[in-house]
């Protein structure tokens, strides 16, 4: 069979050696030649896309190439309802990152190789079936991040860059740790020193006490992937320094690593726990949908603004993934792909501004929608579906999240119901501060609105948000019987049952008995 | 026919769609011609497939379009019934009136075509919310409303208070909002679906009276925002920022009707919570009762109205919540022809003035308006209630159905009339202030009268003004029977059964009225404006200051708690712990080594420390050494 995974993998492993042997005296072939090498991934997603089961629960396209036997390791990789669009997410944002980064003019070759080291290690976290291998990739992300921020990056890049690899690493010591040790109790269940195989791992039935301690072990390095409150304080620092397209695949994908890692790990190896836990959880999410929003509402540079908001939708994620419903899951998985569209969108933006003005503080602007309507109206179009207007994708997710999370955790849904009323106020109060009024600053006069090259990377977001938002049926198709799974794994192991919403039927058997 | 009933929707969509893209290329007045034509033929459609409900040859039906959120088993569905029917041709009316005249009132606008297209957008999204079959599909109308409401309040984004008006607007409806969404939680739960259909048909069955209230509260909660009730009316008298077009069909005729609407759309659960209708009809008096104290010192020729329209809104929301349904769709009807009347003759009047809103640097504008005049006197007499226009028909029926309720309600019948006194107070005061006495306005300034596309649609609303009485009169209870399809679910408070009580309560109401209009008459039509000075006039000027109030009870402190967050929890606390740790580590990194300190050594030291401790303790306590 053909291993479309790990030819997705390797495309842009190729684009970027194809980068770097470009000829010195060619600078003007980096750009053209990085944004095709990230076309390809996005080919070979769509084909993935294309060809994936719908209905089907399990992995897909899987691949396995034993390297030890008795250490359990080897070049695994599958793809499931769950990870399938947070891939196609990662081919989306890769090119249009790429193209956003013409304005990028010290050393083009490294940074484009960078951007394409990065993709490689983002679509390998989301297909790998094997936890070292994982967790390689979950470390090698870090590496070009790091050089991202820390070279490309803006005023404050070194503090940022550290904070970022501080934070990380730390959550990373943890989850090594918690990965070697689940490997060798796997081994010893299948007769080997040790085994990384998730599909291994997934009848263990390890004892309570050993799963809550695996959780916290996981846990803690998603949680500051996510990230969940007060794990947070890396993220707008380093989405404020990140150059835009840094910016775009930190919020736009990097963050759900942590999102994708609690679903696909902590909920379907540690269900006991998961459920044992599931409440601290929602309530961290809940924490973080109305502490991120609250403090957006005051941020005076845009992009920390949008960067505190991602930390409130990011919590509505985690509301779903806890609640343990099926709406609510489902919802938290589509919610990802949406945060990814929408914020992702929403860096490109600001990112094309800056490059026009090089300043984020919002007081510098006022009145621009005036200069540059077209981009005003992109603008607001992706702060309404940021605050998730109906018709619109980021909609779906948090709608479907709240239904969902009702049924078992009915007041932190309710109250993360104001987390929608807040998105309105930062969303808004930014926007009237920024395009509306008559135009203050003399320097802002002069601005140019979009040009054809930065109207043709907005589109196909507006496109997809607006299509993910009227039409969710075929991603939530597939989607679903993945987190059906989930959901019946933890049921088939604990004594968790998950709530059907409608109404309870009692019947009592003595009646039962009588029809 | 029912089954192509989404092309209602889709009309006016479509050209909002195209209006977006080409709006500038089709420009004045083509793009205002083709908004209004959308909407028009969208008014044409629904005649037609909805005449045959007055037979009884078309019967209330669901049309599913298609799968929408399968994750919770929504679909989009549309419902067609007589009170979809009521809504979608008011809307669809009165919109395509105010399409009309707003082609002359936005003439010169550099953003003509811009604006048309959000008209559109309005009169695709208000359809979607009457036409849903579900809570999902309503609640996607509800909030699209919000967004139509405000593009076009901020429409003219280079004023701030335009800016911030439509800022306003969009965040209280979201409190409202948020009680909808909650409410929606609730239903889900219960039902474990949201189809209006089996929520509505079962709920006796799955309801608790308890569950009911919460669910019915809450969706109270949202009607107050949307159709700005108490104690989340404040967003309305801003939202006149707005281009006045938009202030008559959104803020006055339709949009903020929505709540009404809702609440008659749901009336089988409120049917199992009579606190809840007890609660709703309470909120609906005293906001009809407080707004209008407000409306009589007003001296803004649209904030008059605006408060009017919170007002006579009241009179809605408190015939729906005790369950006169038919008389609260009544007065939302009569309501829509006088009050977008009244707007669009305000309009008429800013637009001769150019631009002048100040009614007290109005006045004598009847000679040289006459048509607008003489439509604004129809308008004044139907809102006042004045025999036999309009709105003495659905007002009184509202009363009445109190009056015969009895109980509590015959107290808020009680306030109801006294609503009524004042109302019929300051029509006449704003009546007379604009068009009657001497002009006051400055001598630069040429009054004149409207074009046609302007005054037509006054006669038209004028006319529908002076006979929608005639909808349903007590003998003849046409709009009753009309409706019944829609309400079989519930059971109505109606007016007292004797014709010979009914024309007793008429005839006290319209005393009430005729002598607040006497009064008004002699005070307002003397060659110089009264003073109004005192106390009275004072507070309710000023609105009691609840603006004020909000602000210093939920915004500043609210801003206060956001900025100590960021400055201190985020700032301070956690990163001095972070930076603190980093330091340390660092530290430990560099006494470790003899070499050079530096992140990456201190990452090694974390990291290779951590794997360590954890693995120890992990294979321990797993069991595996």
């Amino acid at each position: 069979m053909f291993p479309a995974l790990s030819v997705l993998i390797l495309l842009p492993v190729l684009g970027a050696v194809a980068v770097a042997a470009l000829p010195k005296r060619r600078p003007e072939l980096v750009f053209p030649m990085a944004l095709a090498a990230s076309a390809l991934p996005l080919g070979m997603a769509l084909w993935v896309l294309w060809n994936f089961e719908a209905g089907e629960a399990g992995f897909q396209m899987i691949e396995a190439a034993v390297w030890s036997e008795t250490l359990g390791i080897g070049w695994k990789l599958g793809i499931d309802g769950i990870s399938l669009f947070l891939v196609v997410l990662t081919a989306v944002l890769f090119p249009l990152a790429i193209a956003a980064s013409r304005s990028i003019a010290d050393r083009t070759k490294a940074y484009m190789v960078s951007m394409l080291v990065l993709e490689a290690g983002l679509l390998g976290v989301f297909v790998s079936l094997d936890l070292l291998v994982f967790f390689a990739f979950f470390e090698i992300v870090l590496v070009p991040m790091y050089l991202l921020i820390g070279i490309w990056g803006s005023g404050n890049r070194a503090y940022a860059a550290l904070k970022f690899v501080l934070y990380t690493a730390f959550g990373s010591a943890f989850l090594l740790a918690g990965i070697i040790a689940l490997a060798l109790i796997t081994g010893d269940q299948v007769g080997a020193t040790a085994s990384f195989d998730f599909r291994d791992m997934l009848d263990l039935g390890l004892s309570s006490s050993t799963q809550l301690w695996l959780f916290a072990a996981f846990g803690i390095a998603f949680a500051i992937k996510v990230p969940l409150f007060p794990l947070h304080t890396w993220l707008p620092d380093a989405h404020t320094e990140a150059p835009t397209a840094g910016s775009v695949v930190l919020a736009g994908v990097l963050l759900k690593m942590g999102t994708y890692g609690f679903l696909r790990f902590n909920l379907t190896l540690f269900p006991q726990a998961s459920v044992d836990l599931a409440e601290v959880m929602a309530v961290l999410g809940v924490i973080g949908i109305i502490y991120g929003a609250a403090v957006a509402i005051v941020q005076p540079d845009v992009k920390r603004l949008v960067a505190y908001s991602s930390i409130s939708h990011l919590g509505f994620i985690l509301l779903g993934t806890f609640a343990l419903t099926r709406q609510g899951i489902q919802g938290g998985v589509f919610q990802m792909v949406s945060h990814g569209l929408t914020t992702g969108a929403l860096f490109l933006l600001i990112g094309m501004l800056y490059d026009r003005r090089h300043t984020r503080r919002i007081d510098a602007y006022g009145g621009i929608a005036s200069v540059m309507p077209v981009y005003a109206g992109v603008f607001l179009f992706m702060a309404f579906a940021s605050a998730g207007l109906p018709s619109l994708s980021g909609f779906v997710g948090e709608f479907t999240i709240l239904l969902g999370s009702y049924p078992t955790v009915p007041g932190l849904a309710i109250v993360a119901g104001f987390g929608v009323i807040l998105a309105a106020i930062y969303l808004l109060w930014a926007y009237e501060r920024i395009f509306t009024g008559p135009v203050v600053h003399p320097e802002n006069e002069g601005l140019k609105d979009l040009v054809a090259r930065e109207v043709a990377i907005v589109a196909p977001l507006i496109v997809l948000i607006v299509a993910l938002g009227v039409y969710p049926k075929p991603m939530l198709d597939r989607i679903g019987p993945s987190v059906d799974a989930v959901i019946e794994r933890i049921e088939a192991t604990t004594d968790y049952v998950a709530p059907i919403p409608g109404p309870t039927l009692v019947v009592r058997a003595d009646e039962a008995g009588e029809d | 026919m029912t089954d192509l009933i989404w092309l209602l929707i889709a009309l006016p969509a479509v050209g909002a769609a195209v209006l977006v893209f080409l709006g500038r290329r089709l420009g004045e007045p083509g793009a205002g011609w083709l908004a209004t034509v959308t909407v028009a033929a969208s008014f044409a459609f629904a005649v037609v497939s909805g005449v045959g409900f007055v037979g009884g040859t078309v019967h209330p039906a669901t049309v599913e379009l298609f799968s929408w959120i399968p994750a919770l088993g929504v679909d989009a569905t549309l419902l067609w019934d007589p009170l979809a029917v009521t809504m979608t041709l008011v809307v669809t009316g009165v919109g395509a009136l105010i399409h009309l005249y707003a082609i002359g009132y936005m003439h010169g606008d550099p953003r003509f075509g811009r604006f048309f297209a959000y008209l559109n957008l309005f009169i695709a999204s208000m359809l979607t919310l009457v036409l849903a079959g579900n809570f999902a599909v309503m609640f996607v109308g509800w909030e699209l409303v919000g967004l139509s409401s405000y593009l076009l309040i901020s429409f003219w984004f280079e004023r701030p208070s335009a800016a911030a008006a439509g800022k306003k607007a969009f965040i209280v409806n979201r409190i409202g909002d948020w009680g909808f969404l909650v409410a929606l939680m609730v239903i889900f739960a219960a039902f474990g679906t949201l189809d209006f259909g089996t929520v509505f048909g079962s709920a006796p069955e799955v309801l608790s009276v308890g569950t009911a209230t919460v669910i019915t509260l809450l969706l109270l909660v949202g009607a107050t925002g949307k159709s700005a009730q108490l104690p989340l009316y404040v967003w309305l008298p801003d939202a006149m920022e707005g281009p006045t077009p938009v202030s008559a069909l959104i803020h006055a005729a339709t949009m903020v009707t929505a709540g009404v609407y809702m609440i008659a759309r749901t009336g089988a659960l409120f049917e199992l919570a009579p606190v809840s209708q007890a609660i709703v009809a309470t909120v609906g008096v005293l906001t009809a009762l407080f707004a209008a104290t407000i409306a009589i010192s007003q001296r803004d020729i649209k904030r008059v109205l605006a408060y009017s329209t919170i007002s006579q809104i009241g009179y809605m929301i408190f015939g729906v919540g005790m369950a006169a349904y038919t008389a609260g769709m009544f007065h939302l009807v009569t309501h829509a022809f006088f009050k977008a009347l009244l707007f669009l003759g305000a309009g008429s009047v800013i637009h001769a003035l150019g631009g002048e809103q100040d009614m007290r640097k109005m006045g004598g504008l009847r000679t040289v308006m006459p048509v607008t005049f003489w439509t604004m006197v129809i308008a004044w007499l139907a809102i006042s209630g004045v025999f036999p226009l309009a709105g003495f028909w659905s007002k009184d029926e509202i009363l009445g159905a109190a009056f015969a309720k009895g109980g509590l309600y015959t107290g808020l019948w009680a306030i109801g009339l006294f609503t009524a006194f004042l109302t019929a107070f300051y029509m006449t005061r704003w009546l007379a202030m604009t068009f009657l006495g001497e002009p006051r306005w400055s001598d630069d300034v040429h009054p004149h009268e409207s074009p046609w596309v302007m005054t037509g649609p006054l006669v038209i609303l004028a006319f529908a003004s002076t006979f929608a009485g005639a909808l349903n009169t007590p003998w003849r209870l046409a709009l009753e029977r009309f409706l019944e399809p829609s309400f079989e679910l519930v059971t109505q408070s109606l007016p007292p059964e004797s014709i010979g009580v009914v024309a007793a309560l008429a005839g006290l109401s319209l005393v009430l009225v005729v002598l607040g209009i006497v009064v008004a008459w002699r005070r307002y039509t003397t060659a110089e404006l009264p003073a109004e000075a005192g106390r009275f006039w004072y507070v309710t000027l000023h609105g009691y200051w609840v603006d004020d109030l909000y602000g210093r009870v939920f915004v500043l402190p609210g801003k206060a708690l956001s900025a100590w967050f960021a400055a201190v929890l985020d700032g301070t606390v956690i990163d001095g712990i972070v930076n603190g740790l980093g330091r340390t580590v660092r530290g430990f990194g560099a006494a470790m080594s003899t070499l050079q300190s530096g992140w990456v050594r201190s990452y090694a030291a974390v990291f290779g420390g951590g794997v360590l401790v954890l693995l120890v303790w992990t294979l321990v306590h797993g069991g595996v050494i």
